[in-house]
């Protein structure tokens, strides 16, 4: 038996199923970095030196490479995550709202891919 | 589609410090994602070259953006142990009244430590920084 209106089954508006998705998400992100932000704090902050050369030999080190990917592309995940509800709570106006969560969505992206892309040149050796 | 009230409504609740704890939450996550938008900005850099990461080493040294950093440690440090609280929470645990009050001065003390803490280092860390 279903407990959906006749009306509601008509206009095919029902659950998407997805309901749980982005909550379950926002918590798994958050478990994963609260490791991978320990470590990027410490790591960072243990540097001995900020000048290129130290830098380069810190971001290329393979633990390090997988792990600032990981970490960039957590955060930005869980970043999205947490902005498109604040966006969904105080952007009034179908309009708005929906250039604002896609603009932020692009955002997002571009942040990730930026990130990903900027760790692996140093890791593979090709930044000058 | 008809308008949805705001949610939640900052102004019709009566202060009470849960409610700041929950909102500072939201505050400290939103300054972490401009955060990382730093933290992809320097990565770029570095991989732009020793000239690149030189000229942005210029914006990122200057004090205001020091400051910055001091108020991103903040945050991390209260959004961190919030968060902590929160995935306590979603554990079904901690959610009675008395027992979320003292769990908001505990999130407060313990982030305050770690804030110092943190902060210390990073102080430290800075002067090493050119």
């Amino acid at each position: 038996m279903s407990l959906r209106s006749p009306l509601g089954r008509v206009l095919g508006a029902g659950s998407a199923k997805r309901g749980v998705h982005h909550w379950w998400m926002q918590r798994l992100t958050s478990v994963a970095l609260v490791p991978l932000s320990i470590w990027f704090v410490v790591s960072l902050l243990s540097l001995p030196s900020f000048d290129h050369a130290t830098v380069v030999a810190w971001m290329a080190g393979s633990w390090t490479a997988l792990l600032l990917i990981l970490l960039v592309l957590t955060c930005a995940w869980h970043s999205q995550l947490g902005v498109r509800v604040v966006v969904e709570d105080y952007v009034q106006g179908a309009g708005a709202r929906t250039v604002t969560l896609v603009s932020l969505m692009f955002a997002h992206t571009l942040i990730a891919a930026a990130g990903v892309f900027a760790v692996l040149k140093v890791a593979f050796g090709a930044a000058p | 589609m008809p308008p949805r009230p705001l949610s939640p409504h900052l102004s019709v609740y009566k202060f009470k410090y849960t409610l700041t704890t929950s909102i500072l939450n939201r505050f400290t996550g939103l300054a972490l994602s401009a955060g990382l938008l730093l933290l992809v900005y320097w990565l770029m850099a570095v991989a732009g070259g020793a000239h690149a990461q030189a000229r942005a080493a210029r914006l990122l040294s200057l004090p205001l953006v020091r400051l910055v950093y001091g108020a991103l440690i903040m945050a991390f440090c209260y959004h961190l142990i919030a968060g902590i609280r929160h995935l306590v929470w979603d554990t079904g645990r901690g959610l009675e009244r008395a027992q979320a009050h003292r769990s908001a001065w505990l999130v407060v003390g313990v982030s305050i430590a770690l804030m110092l803490l943190v902060g210390y280092w990073a102080w430290l860390a800075g002067a090493r920084a050119p």
